[in-house]
């Protein structure tokens, strides 16, 4: 994710037309339709929380991709298009397909199979109550924080883009997300993301059609591009021999070890934002399918975010400059690409299609965090926790209240942002934290019958502290980051990952060492928890080209031929 | 139930017909100086017929059925 401070400039880019307006209007009104539908069909718990375990493959596929596809995503990573070239794409092929496919063929049947609510819920039945406790307030804590950072971020964006008020934009938003959510629970949130895909491709697709055309194609456009910065901007690969080497300061090993095997493996295996949608299919082929289906999709998300960025480079009549700069001077920021982009070709009714588009990425990404919130809440806090012998109408209940308690604590967190900004980077960088020694420890507790509860436990704990400790280093001594990446070449953006994979070896190293220490569970217990000692139902009655692993085949030669092609 | 694939197509379908037709209204106002780069190959007026038409296809295939 991008640094949300980025997304700031002091100018107002773009003007809507009346019938702009109209098309922003309906939107509202077409989500809280849904939500007030969706009221009758939410009254169990597996409905609120979990959908009711109904949702197709694809249904869950597009809300699985939706959840990480928010407007800020979209304007950051163009504005890194713009900045580093096509190096930004690394983050939406290595940095998610192979993770992916590997929650789809390996893991969901761990998390289907056990029928858990939750990651944290997993947690709690393969390593006990400490891992989930550990788990759960850390997600439930950092989750709804991070809605308030984005709620404040998408305010500030309306602000800019369209000259909003910040107060209005969240209120309005927020409003709007409590009442849905609280009225249709998981499927009305569903539901929204499945809406926003479809308008983010329909507002957003535009842009790099006109634009290779203005460009006059593809060829041109590296011509462009590499007229304008350097011929490195339009290679994946060929540059990342050397930290100095590429624009992006990173080294192939932190791409394909860091981002590939650790972060992109713990975003999407064990966040429970987006492995909550899986959770949602109604069985088990349709759980595999769903992270397949969401593969394959998100190869193309390029096409509306890292092009627009290498058009705007290749394109616009000014240079875009970093944010301090832009501040200081007022020129335009890399992170106004996309809008830029969007007033560059979009007239009355594009534009507020794009606008919609962007307004639709915030609130469902506030949906999708707050549902989360919530199911973490009710089922792994409160529940275990404070009022284990409760009614299901009960947990319904406080899952409701639990919805505008946790809108009501982003909105606060919303304010606090906004008079101390550096908070948000503190956000974003405490929710990095639990990222990758999570997904050690899950992945283990998968994979490996062997590894014991107080190992789940201190592998999490010390894995997360490890992280803690590196990110205080370099924050401290920032020249400790030629430790930390093992270069004294290496810029910002490899801290992430390679902090990411020291937490992660750590927490896998005192995982398995503790584990040898203490004693393991029986076969017995971990009969629907572990490979080996779950039997997993085949898929019956459907043809070869229905399977997953059929289908995962076809994601992998697509991308191994993307990465081949743009080497 | 109403089906997701429904509420897909509504949206579509209004988006398309209002972009569609302020792309017609320009086409037969155009602006004095154009604001937008390409104007001339008036996008609004087939992108949001081409919504439209897809919105159109959901609206009717999934259709809420009685039981």
């Amino acid at each position: 994710m991008m640094p949300l401070m980025a997304m700031f400039a002091e100018t107002r880019l773009v003007h809507l037309a009346p019938i702009d307006g109209v098309i922003i209007a309906f939107y509202f009104v077409l989500v809280l339709a849904i939500g007030f539908y969706l009221k009758g069909r939410s009254n169990t718990g597996e409905d609120f929380f979990m959908a009711g375990r109904e949702m197709t493959a694809w249904v869950a596929g597009l809300s699985f991709l939706s959840a990480n596809l928010g407007a800020l995503e979209l304007m950051g990573w163009a504005g890194s298009a713009y900045q580093y070239g096509i190096l930004a794409t690394h983050w939406y092929w290595i940095g998610a397909i192979p993770a992916m496919l590997f929650l789809a063929l390996v893991m969901m049947p761990f998390y289907y199979i056990s029928k858990t609510h939750s990651v944290p819920g997993y947690l709690k039945l393969r390593f006990g109550e400490p891992a989930r406790a550990l788990s759960a307030i850390s997600f439930a804590f950092m989750t709804v924080l991070m809605s308030g950072v984005n709620m404040f971020a998408m305010a500030k964006v309306m602000q800019i883009v369209l000259g909003w008020d910040l107060n209005f934009s969240i209120w309005v938003s927020s409003i709007t997300v409590a009442i849905y959510v609280t009225l249709g629970g998981l499927r009305s949130a569903i539901f929204n993301e499945v809406l926003q895909f479809f308008l983010i491709w329909a507002g957003a697709l535009l842009i790099p059609i006109l634009g290779l055309y203005e460009a006059g194609g593809w060829g041109h456009l590296k011509v462009l591009v590499t007229q304008r910065a350097s011929a490195e901007y339009m290679h994946l690969w060929s540059g990342l021999g050397h930290f100095n080497s590429n624009p992006m300061g990173i080294h192939w090993t932190g791409i394909v070890f860091g981002l590939g095997a650790v972060i992109s493996m713990g975003y999407w295996t064990t966040d429970f934002l987006v492995v909550q949608r899986i959770l949602a299919a109604k069985d088990l082929r349709s759980a595999e399918m769903a992270p397949i289906i969401g593969a394959g999709l998100k190869m193309l998300v390029p096409l509306i975010v890292i092009l627009p960025g290498l058009l705007g480079l290749g394109l616009l009549p000014f240079h875009l400059v970093g944010e301090a700069q832009a501040a200081a001077t007022g020129a335009h920021s890399y992170n106004d690409v996309l809008p830029l982009m969007l007033a560059r070709y979009c007239g009355p009714g594009l534009l507020g299609l794009g606008v919609t588009a962007l307004i639709a990425g915030f609130m469902s990404g506030m949906a999708g965090n707050v549902s989360a919130f919530t199911t973490v809440w009710t089922y792994d806090i409160y529940r275990p926790l404070m009022n284990s012998n409760a009614t299901d109408k009960h947990y319904v209940s406080m899952g409701r209240w639990t919805t505008v308690i946790g809108v009501l604590i982003s909105i606060g967190t919303a304010y606090l942002v906004m008079h101390s900004a550096s908070i948000m980077d503190y956000v974003q960088a405490l929710f990095s934290f639990f990222i990758a020694p999570l997904f050690g420890t899950v992945v283990l507790g998968m994979l490996w019958k062997r590894a014991t509860g107080p190992a789940g436990f201190w592998g999490l704990l010390l894995g997360t502290c490890t992280s803690v400790g590196m990110w205080g280093w370099v924050k401290v001594d920032p020249s400790a980051l030629r430790y930390v990446a093992l270069s004294p070449y290496a810029k910002a953006m490899a801290q992430d990952m390679y902090q990411a994979l020291w937490s992660f070896l750590v927490c896998v190293i005192v995982t398995v060492v503790v584990s040898m220490l203490t004693k393991p569970k029986t076969d017995t217990e971990l009969d629907g928890l572990v490979m080996g000692l779950t039997k997993i139902p085949h898929v019956e009655g459907v043809s070869w080209y229905q399977k997953p692993l059929f289908w995962a085949g076809v994601v992998v030669v697509v991308f191994v031929a993307l990465n081949v092609i743009f080497w | 139930m109403i089906s997701i694939w429904f509420f897909i197509g509504l949206s579509l379908l209004v988006n398309g017909a209002l972009i569609c037709g302020a792309g017609v209204y320009q086409m037969i106002n155009p602006p004095a100086i154009p604001n937008i780069v390409l104007f001339s190959l008036h996008a609004n007026v087939w992108w949001g017929g081409l919504l439209f038409l897809v919105g159109l296809f959901y609206c009717v295939y999934f259709r809420p059925k009685h039981a």
